[in-house]
């Protein structure tokens, strides 16, 4: 007879919540007449995510200590749900772009985003290798079949078998790399594995270190950080702009408030190693992020590198391994993914404008045509240059914090080099939508789409990212909560 | 509202305009009307917050303080010295000529241009009322963003390499500055200007002139001057060299020598004689510069050293000249500007070789730039006399070379400010210049002459400023106090 574990619903009702909607959308997909399809099915997926944001603030208001439940497989804690509200407050900004932006395929198509948040969701709250594991084959699948979804489009199934193929190796990186902690400890408990390891002495055992360091492998290849960013690039660049948006922007909150949280619960005894790899390849993603953009003429490779380098921003705080680096890693996040996906939304209205891919030529004059957009992108890049035009200003400021906390003034050094680099290729953005005369462009036929949607998600992530610059110390209050759940 | 928020107000009043102004879809006229509105009403709390400031009392005035990171004790803290006063009120002044300037000759895409006009005047004011490092960072590159764009959609032909330029070389040193600061206000514990105790590190006080040089800018530092002065629209170049520049010179005042008084004790001959290498080069380059603008944008690098040379000198009469220095010449290079740009105007090129005569049959432009000649060559009883005086009497107490030095300034700004008048009024008629070309038209003297007049004003009391810019009789005590 098995023992069942007592299950505390609550605790999953976000995951729950985006599921449910999942499964209705999926079925409107066969059910709602096409010419409904459409509305309904966006109607669904936008109030499961909005619920999704009601039970996670639920969650976090209600969870101030936290602990692990049904079984110790998952979280209930305020990192948890702090990490699940800006999960889902991208996921209901990617529904609202995605309603106007995708062609085909939409009700399938919210059904896989809400899936696929639903791991993400699950996956931040991860206790133990197998649900962590689990939790990132759940979403990552749900994105590689998104990325596909426009397949008739040029670079779209391109983009889904590529991310697919690599995806794969961070995924096979993590089950090893977790098979070898587990032959090592004999534990698949976060808590227990640092228990285990502290109990026989095991810390510096090969196994346990070769097990670690492909975990480290497998979580830098999910959030795109050099060396482990090959994919980034062409996958960004051929999915659709949607999906790129959210994952630029959703895949990379997940994965670090997991990497954070099993980094300081499993290994605290191997900091001394874990923090030595992430400042290399924070290192490495600042170097190879920022060079490699310069050259970039595809706007979105271009943001696509730029999401690398600030992978390699945010690892600045990782490495730190305290708990300032901890809050920095929390605070960076939300203005960071605000920005990552209004950018690529106005890419995808330029897109849709032009029929074409957008590339700094034929971004010229596009900030008179269209002011909102052209504004928004202006505070966008800006911000993503950390210049003081939003918040990501404070999160730049934060994790030089954090690494100096630690002693690290080198690590500040290479961070504040690699903004300056990268100033060159956001002002080129600038420049591109402000300071060009319009080229002759063969406009998609009639007059722009109207894209209504599209300006209040935009609107919203200008809203988060300028705000966050305003209003630190209450962003700074959930953050230094949420931390406190972690084990620093 | 208490008499604490003006200072706030006078940040945040241009912002909220800029605001309405991108907002509210207002015609080209009202839009244009507006923005000078705000300006002339920055201008009149200005005055009344002069009229009301008590010069005999140290320590800050009009100050604000509310926390903004509060974990890591960074403040929005907002106050005033009487030095600060001052650079605010030339901030006003030559905000709103400015800003007129740009109304009266009918920028293109008014709502832009306006909205990023007075958000520059907001972060500059917050650049010289700032008395948190983080909140002085943050406005420091604030002024970028406007002037960036600024520069990019109005300026002339080779605008984009000169904005790319301008902004590479200013974030390099304003990063480095940012590196310092983390690293300072870490290890002491605060970010706060006022309370944060005084560092002996040399290199991060280095971190911070890197900044201030490269903004002022210091030879040789000024490799984005030319270009950025040249490309700029005429009245955002008068902004740049007028108010923006002080920014640098006013950085080495409040937190370079306050915060680090020995490392900038041991530093000093080195940007003494920075300082007087951009003096000296600078006026050599402003003697062979083929251009209007390039005289008066290297003549501004001439007094950022001579500027430089008066704050490092480490003397009361230093730092008295070089606070009043800061105002005469912004006022002086603002006008300056604002007349090149008339000039242009009507002879679409400001090139030497092809201008020349214009004195004849335009009364107004002759007086106005010969008496803003006479005054930037520091004639005796001109306000620019009265600074460089007291600048090279503090030079003359730290030792007599740095005097001398100062002093050959003084009489290349004769040459070069003479060449430039006789090539513009005098000479025989350029080619571009025709009869048609105007005299200075009303919408052109009600801009230049209010700043010359608060220049003659200078000039007849100069200790209107340089005994009211430090509280007590010894600046000296006052900086080495930290204004406490």
């Amino acid at each position: 007879m098995i023992q069942t574990p007592h299950i505390d619903w609550f605790a999953i009702s976000t995951i729950l919540v985006l599921l449910g909607g999942s499964f209705v959308a999926l079925l409107s997909a066969v059910l709602v007449p096409a010419r409904w399809r459409r509305t309904v099915s966006s109607v669904v997926a936008a109030t499961a995510a909005t619920g999704g944001i009601v039970t996670s603030v639920w969650l976090y208001v209600d969870s101030a200590s936290g602990h692990s439940v049904i079984g110790d497989a998952f979280y209930r804690d305020r990192w948890t749900a702090l990490a699940q509200v800006i999960l889902c407050a991208t996921t209901l900004a990617t529904v609202l772009v995605g309603s106007e932006q995708i062609r085909e395929h939409e009700a399938e198509f919210f059904a896989l985003l809400l899936a696929s948040a639903a791991g993400m969701t699950f996956f931040v709250g991860a206790a133990n290798l197998m649900t962590m594991f689990l939790s990132l084959e759940w979403f990552s699948i749900a994105l590689y079949v998104m990325c596909a979804i426009e397949y008739d489009q040029e670079g779209s199934l391109e983009a889904g078998l590529k991310y697919l193929v690599v995806g794969s190796f961070g995924s096979a990186g993590l089950l090893f790399g977790s098979a070898l902690v587990y032959g090592a400890t004999n534990r698949i408990g976060f808590a227990e594995i640092a228990q285990a390891v502290g109990a026989h002495g095991l810390s510096g055992d090969l196994l346990l270190v070769l097990g670690l360091a492909l975990i480290v492998a497998g979580l830098a290849f999910k959030s795109s950080s050099a060396p482990f960013h090959m994919w980034t690039p062409d996958v960004y660049q051929g999915a659709p702009t949607t999906v790129t948006a959210f994952m630029s922007s959703a895949t990379k909150v997940a994965a670090f408030a997991l990497m954070l949280r099993v980094l300081r619960t499993a290994f605290p005894q191997e900091t001394h190693l874990w923090s030595w790899a992430f400042a290399g390849i924070a290192v490495a993603s600042l170097v190879i992020g920022n060079f490699a953009a310069l050259v970039q003429k595809d706007v979105k490779r271009l943001l696509a590198y730029s999401s690398i380098s600030h992978a390699g921003f945010i690892l600045i705080g990782v490495a730190a391994g305290t708990a300032l680096g901890g809050r920095a890693v929390m605070f960076y996040l939300i203005p960071y993914s605000a920005m990552a996906f209004g950018s690529f939304a106005v890419v995808a209205a330029r897109e849709r404008e032009l029929g074409t891919r957008v590339t700094l030529d034929n971004l010229a004059g596009f900030g008179w045509e269209r002011p909102f957009l052209g504004v928004a992108l202006w505070f966008f890049m800006f911000g993503f240059a950390g210049l003081p035009l939003g918040g990501g200003f404070v999160g730049k400021f934060y994790v030089f914090a954090a690494a100096y906390d630690h002693g690290w003034t080198w690590l500040v050094i290479v961070g504040v080099l690699a903004t300056l680099v990268s100033l060159y290729y956001y002002l080129g953005v600038v420049r591109a939508i402000y300071m060009r005369p319009p080229a002759e462009l063969a406009l998609a036929g009639g007059s722009p789409p109207r894209d209504a949607l599209l300006h209040v998600a935009v609107g919203a992530a200008l809203v988060v990212s300028v705000g966050s610059l305003f209003a630190v110390s209450p962003i700074i209050t959930l953050a230094r909560h949420a931390a406190a759940s972690l084990p620093f | 509202m208490s008499i604490s928020s003006f200072t706030s107000v006078l940040i945040w009043l241009p912002v909220a305009g800029a605001l309405a102004i991108w907002v509210l879809p207002l015609s080209r006229y009202a839009t244009g009307s507006l923005a000078v509105l705000v300006s002339l009403a920055e201008v009149g709390i200005w005055i009344e917050q002069a009229a009301r400031f008590d010069f005999g009392r140290t320590g800050l005035q009009f100050s604000q303080d509310t926390p903004w990171i509060k974990d890591l004790h960074v403040s929005y803290h907002v106050g005033e010295y009487g030095f600060s006063l001052w650079l605010v009120g030339l901030t006003v002044v030559a905000m709103a000529a400015c800003i007129g300037y740009g109304f009266w000759v009918g920028r293109d895409r008014p709502r832009a241009y306006f909205g990023l006009m007075l958000l520059l005047t907001g972060a500059t004011v917050g650049v010289f009322v700032a008395q948190d490092m983080l909140l002085f960072y943050a406005f420091f590159e604030a002024m970028l963003i406007p002037l960036y764009v600024l520069i990019g959609v109005w300026g002339g032909a080779a605008r984009l390499g000169a904005t790319v330029k301008f902004l590479i070389y200013t974030m390099a040193g304003s990063l480095v500055m940012l590196a310092a600061i983390v690293v300072y206000g870490l290890k002491v514990g605060t970010f706060d200007l006022v309370n944060a105790p005084t560092s002996p590190s040399r290199w991060i006080f280095l971190g911070f002139m890197l900044a201030f040089a490269i903004k002022a800018p210091l030879f040789p530092f000024h490799g984005w001057l030319p270009d950025a002065y040249r490309e700029a629209p005429p009245e955002v170049t008068a902004v740049l060299s007028g108010v923006v520049a002080k920014a640098g010179t006013y950085g080495m005042l409040r937190i370079a020598i306050t915060q680090f008084p020995d490392p900038s004790g041991y530093y000093r001959t080195l940007f003494l004689a920075l300082g007087a290498a951009a003096l000296v080069y600078g006026s050599l380059l402003a003697f062979r510069a083929p251009d209007f603008r390039g005289v008066v944008a290297y003549s501004s690098m001439a007094q950022s050293g001579l500027i430089t040379i008066g704050l490092f000198s480490g003397t009361n009469l230093g730092f008295d000249g070089a606070v009043l220095q800061m105002v005469a010449h912004g006022l002086v290079s603002t006008s300056l500007f604002l007349v090149a740009g008339a000039v242009e105007r009507r002879t679409t090129t400001g090139e030497f070789s092809l201008l020349g005569g214009m004195a004849k049959g335009r009364p107004a432009l002759t007086t106005l730039l010969v008496t803003l000649g006479v005054i930037s060559l520091a004639v005796p009883g001109s306000a620019a006399f009265a600074g460089e005086f007291l600048i090279l009497a503090g030079a003359f107490q730290r030792h007599w070379w740095w005097a001398v030095i100062g002093a050959s300034g003084v009489v290349l700004a004769a040459m070069y400010m003479l060449r430039l008048i006789s090539a513009v009024l005098h000479q025989a008629r350029g080619p571009v210049v025709s009869d048609g070309a105007l005299d200075l038209r009303a919408g052109e003297l009600a801009l230049i002459v209010p700043l010359v007049a608060a220049l003659l004003v200078l000039s007849a009391w100069p200790a209107g400023i340089s005994s009211h810019a430090f509280a007590g009789d010894s600046p000296v005590d006052a900086v080495i106090g930290q204004f406490h």
